[in-house]
């Protein structure tokens, strides 16, 4: 052994692609095996589609069947669930654990983590819009042309993006155990008030008001236009709107992370 | 491993020829951390050299665990100089070269422990096999169990072998056998000779005596954020060989307190409590000057009175 500096022409070098490849898989496979994190991420949107896709499916809302517009709003939660629980209830309990502390002083890349738990709610996704899609055909015939479901999917998927960064936001300022119970009331109502649970249309008009302060209004419209309903309110308008919100979550979970820095090593 | 004759075998590694008395590969010069109004370390110097065993000894709450956050790069320093390899302890050129045992309350429960050896692998250029890993800290078995379905002597075998699946250089194993039963914490020493048989650097922080013992070649003790003795494991057990004199007398405190031998007093009650450094001529002394002495005890002096005697060592 040396402790020279190693030389850079014959020294080994990790392979990257591989690293960020297992990254991904078993954070996928860490919550997969979860049964609370894949169960509330993939079969309960299936089964809120059950009750009300099959009591209100024959109605219509902003143009479209309600069929349609349940598959898609209850894609948007599990979407929203995936990517809320895997970044918010995941930092906070990895940092609790202290295994985010031993990977901060491995050398793998910040940035690998972070992509890791991006793809896998991605990858929940693709499978919960997967489920919904057959439950829909399956009970209420629903069918989308391919380019309009593939538009549909890269919506949602991009949906990840503002719902991880609240997510994140929420992981460094919450405690492993308060996480997902706080988690829980955050989303549960602003998936609600958002219209993704019942039509917007048919909440009150209070209600109706408070939505556009909600990202998850904003996605879920965005969602639903990729599908042809009639917008209320401009596309742009809608991701202008994300956009300032992924924002100003980025900026709480930098502050966050630097209160909580030195405390739990997170 | 349960025979005690491993414990006091001759450590080859100490007077292994091939042993690099090398440079320094991690250094604290004049380092303070503060949180808050309080002072964790209060101007601390040190220097790990390349092959060897160090382990920093202390009660809890000494430092120690700071120090090695500081080494880390966890954590900054409040005031003077932190090197790992000679530059900052966060660059990915010094944590390829580095392994850790922390104290963590556990890893993701539904991941298989292989598959957790197999994602800390992919983090290092040059890493161990995984079923090196495997069999180094004794986990063949429980290879394909999820993490959480292991016991918690085999959790801490995990953390260790996350430590070593980088085929580190310089190991850091902080508190490593914590709330391991007697049996568990000298298999777990074997694991550790086993690894660095071959001129590894490891830092160890322990508060058990017994444990520096046994790994390290040199001890630095630090008490209170600071380091107050430094020397072989032998020279360390011979400044903490202390005994704990117990007796109901009559005599004064200051007469015992100059007696030969004597570390310090206490009065308890109508007894005295002497710390000295070999229990039998204060015994002798004590007999002779007081017949009437009564209740004698004599035991082995704890950690806590091995610290009292190294810091008075320090003071005087």
């Amino acid at each position: 052994m040396t402790t020279a500096t190693a030389n850079p022409t014959t020294a080994p070098k990790r392979n990257l692609a591989h690293l960020y490849l297992l990254e991904t898989k078993y954070e996928f496979l860490k919550l997969w095996r979860l049964r609370a994190y894949s169960l509330s991420t993939l079969a309960f949107p299936v089964m809120f589609y059950l009750i009300f896709g099959s009591t209100f499916g024959g109605f219509s809302t902003q143009g479209i069947r309600v069929a349609a517009y349940l598959m898609v709003s209850y894609a948007a939660v599990g979407v929203i669930n995936a990517a809320v629980f895997a970044f918010g209830a995941g930092v906070a309990g990895e940092r609790g654990q202290g295994w985010m502390m031993l990977k901060r002083v491995s050398p793998m890349p910040a940035s690998a983590y972070f992509t890791a738990k991006t793809l896998m709610a991605v990858m929940f996704s693709v499978l919960v819009l997967v489920a919904l899609t057959i439950t829909a055909f399956l009970l209420q015939g629903v069918r989308l042309p391919v380019v309009t479901w593939l538009e549909l999917l890269g919506t949602l998927a991009a949906g990840v993006v503002p719902f991880a960064a609240l997510g994140l936001a929420f992981g460094y300022a919450l405690g492993p155990n308060s996480a997902p119970t706080v988690l829980n009331l955050v989303n549960l109502p602003m998936t609600f008030v958002s219209g993704l649970y019942i039509p917007i249309t048919q909440l009150p008009p209070v209600v109706q008001h408070i939505a556009p302060y909600l990202p998850a209004y904003h996605f879920g419209q965005l969602a639903l236009a990729a599908i042809g309903a009639r917008p209320v309110g401009t596309v742009a308008h809608h991701l202008l709107v994300l956009a300032i919100f992924t924002a100003v979550f980025l900026f709480a979970a930098v502050l966050a992370y630097r209160r909580d820095e030195g405390r739990t090593y997170g | 491993m349960t025979n005690p004759a491993a414990m006091t075998a001759p450590r080859s590694r100490r007077t292994h020829p091939h042993v690099p008395s090398g440079g320094v590969v991690a250094e604290l010069r004049g380092v303070r951390k503060d949180y808050g109004t309080v002072q964790a370390l209060r101007g601390i110097d040190l220097q790990v050299r390349s092959g060897e065993v160090l382990a920093l000894l202390g009660p809890n709450g000494a430092g120690k665990t700071t120090t090695v956050g500081l080494l880390l790069g966890l954590l900054r320093p409040t005031a003077g100089y932190v090197a790992l390899f000679g530059g900052d302890p966060q660059r990915t050129d010094a944590k390829v070269r580095i392994g850790a045992m922390l104290q963590i309350s556990g890893v993701p429960a539904t991941l298989k422990v292989r598959e957790h050896l197999e994602l800390f692998a992919s983090y290092y250029p040059a890493p161990l096999p995984v079923a090196r890993a495997l069999e180094l800290a004794d986990l063949t078995e429980v290879a394909h169990r999820p993490y959480g379905k292991i016991s918690g002597g085999q959790k801490q075998r995990v953390h260790f072998a996350l430590a070593l699946i980088g085929n580190p250089d310089l190991l850091f194993l902080d508190e490593p056998t914590t709330g391991l039963d007697v049996g568990a914490r000298r298999a777990f020493w074997q694991q550790v000779r086993d690894f660095i048989g071959s001129g590894r650097t490891v830092v160890l922080t322990t508060h058990y005596l017994e444990e520096a013992d046994a790994l390290a070649d040199r001890i630095v003790v630090v008490d209170h954020g600071a380091v107050i003795a430094e020397g072989t494991p032998a020279e360390i057990k011979a400044r903490t060989a202390g005994r704990r004199v117990h007796a109901v007398t009559g005599l004064e405190l200051d007469v015992v307190r100059a007696l030969d031998g004597v570390v310090s007093v206490e009065r308890n009650g109508a007894a005295l409590e002497i710390l000295a450094s070999r229990a039998e001529p204060v015994v002798r002394e004590l007999l002779q000057r007081d017949p009437a002495l009564r209740d004698l005890e004599v035991g082995g002096a704890g950690l806590e009175d091995a610290f009292l005697a190294l810091t008075k060592g320090s003071q005087a």
